[in-house]
C-alpha cells in the first residue's frame, strides 16, 4: 500500500499517525505541503530516517522545487508525477488527508 | 463473487467542525447497498464521531450520531477504532455510541494493507 | 487493431499493463493544491498509457466544475482544464449530486463535460477500476 501525506508535519500530526499504521515495506510519498517533512536537517529528520529503515520514502520533486527545498534527508528519493504514477501502478493507495 | 472489493473508509476528523465526517457517512450508506466488503476505521479525532451524548441542536447543525447507530442495519458491521487514539483522548469503549472493535494501530495497519480501496474522510 | 504477437512476448519485455484508475477529488479549486495535484497526476497517468476512468468530485470538490470561473489571465483555469481532460481523453468529470445540491451546483452552472451523478457511480468507479486515488486537504 502506497501512503501519501500532504500536510506539513509542523502543522499536523498526520505524519506521526500514518507511521503508526505503516507496514514494513510500504512506500511513503510526501506531496504538497507534506514535503516539508523531508527538508534536510529539520526536526523530523530523525523520524524520516527511522522510517527509512523499513520503508522506502519518496517526495514529489515539483512540490520540493515549488517550496525551495533543494536538500532532502538522505535516502529520500524524489519522483516527478510520472514517478507518482509508477508507484500507483505497483500499489493501492492510502491518502492520509 | 470475485467482484467483491474490500473498501475501507477512514474517519480521521472530528465531527461538526467540518463536513467530512457527515458526508463520509453519506458515502458509506450508499456504498453499503452495493454488497462490497465495507469497513470503517476511526483514527485520531475520527473517534469523536462516535462519542455518546452529542447534542448539536445549539450549533444548528444536523447531528448524525443516530445514523452511526443505524450502520448495523445497513450491514456495515466492521467498525474499527484505534486504541491509542481512544486512550489519548481519555475515552474508553463505553463512551462510544456503537459496538466497535478496538484494535491496535498494528492490527488496523494490517487490515488497511488488505484493502482494494481506502477512502479517507 | 488486433496484435498478432503472442502475449508472452509482452510479458518477457515486462511492459506494464494498463492500469485503470479512478480519482476522487474532495476539495475545491484554488483554496488547496489538491485539484492541481489531481490534475497533474491524471495527466501523467494518461501520458503513461493508463486509463483514467473518471474524476469524481465530492465535498467542496464539486465546485471544480463551475463554468463561470474567470481567473486572471496568468492563472490556470481549473474548470476549463477538467473540461479539456474530459474532451480529449474521455475522462468522466463527475460531481456528486448530494454534495452539489448542498452547494448550489446544478446542470445549469457546470462545464460542458461535467456531469452530476450519484454516489452509486463512485461505488461503481471504485469497483471497476484497479485503483482509486484520493486527493483533498
Amino acid at each position: 500500500m502506497l501512503h501519501t501525506i500532504n500536510k506539513s508535519p509542523f502543522e499536523s500530526n498526520t505524519l506521526e499517525t500514518c507511521i503508526r499504521f505503516l507496514q514494513p515495506g510500504d512506500p511513503l510519498l510526501f506531496i504538497e505541503d507534506g514535503v516539508y517533512a523531508v527538508q534536510a536537517g529539520n526536526k523530523f529528520s530523525d523520524l524520516v530516517n527511522s522510517t527509512l529503515q523499513n520503508n522506502p520514502v519518496y517526495a514529489l520533486q515539483p512540490d520540493l522545487e515549488a517550496r525551495g527545498i533543494s536538500s532532502t534527508t538522505e535516502g529520500v528519493k524524489s519522483v516527478d508525477y510520472e514517478g507518482f504514477v509508477e508507484l500507483v501502478e505497483e500499489h493501492q493507495v492510502n491518502s492520509w488527508l | 463473487m470475485e467482484d467483491v472489493k474490500k473498501i475501507m473508509h477512514v474517519m480521521r476528523r472530528a465531527p461538526h467542525g467540518s463536513i467530512y465526517t457527515y458526508e463520509g457517512l453519506e458515502m458509506i450508506l450508499i456504498m453499503a447497498a452495493y454488497e462490497q466488503d465495507l469497513s470503517v476505521a476511526f483514527i485520531g479525532d475520527g473517534v469523536y464521531a462516535l462519542k455518546k451524548d452529542q447534542d448539536t441542536e445549539g450549533i444548528g447543525i444536523k447531528g448524525f450520531a443516530k445514523t452511526f447507530m443505524a450502520l448495523d442495519m445497513y450491514d456495515v458491521e466492521k467498525l474499527y477504532v484505534d486504541k491509542e487514539s481512544l486512550e489519548e483522548r481519555g475515552l474508553a469503549e463505553d463512551d462510544l455510541l456503537v459496538d466497535v472493535e478496538v484494535l491496535t494501530s498494528e492490527e488496523i495497519g494490517k487490515l488497511m494493507n488488505e484493502q482494494d480501496v481506502v477512502v479517507p474522510h | 487493431m488486433r496484435l498478432s504477437t503472442p502475449s508472452c512476448f509482452y510479458i518477457t519485455r515486462t511492459i506494464v499493463s494498463t492500469v485503470n484508475i479512478g480519482i476522487l477529488l474532495k476539495e475545491g479549486p484554488y483554496n488547496h493544491q489538491a485539484s492541481d495535484t489531481a490534475f497533474k497526476f491524471a495527466e501523467a497517468a494518461i501520458k503513461k498509457g493508463h486509463k483514467v476512468d473518471a474524476v469524481f468530485l465530492y465535498n467542496d470538490g464539486v465546485t471544480n466544475v463551475t463554468k463561470h470561473m474567470d481567473p486572471p489571465q496568468d492563472d490556470r483555469d481549473i474548470a476549463k482544464r477538467w473540461n479539456e481532460l474530459g474532451e480529449k481523453h474521455g475522462v468522466g468529470v463527475l460531481a456528486c449530486i448530494a454534495a452539489s445540491k448542498r452547494r448550489g451546483i446544478s446542470d445549469d452552472v457546470i462545464i460542458e463535460k461535467g456531469e452530476i451523478t450519484g454516489l452509486g457511480t463512485l461505488t461503481d468507479i471504485a469497483i471497476r477500476n484497479d485503483r482509486l486515488v484520493t486527493f483533498g486537504d
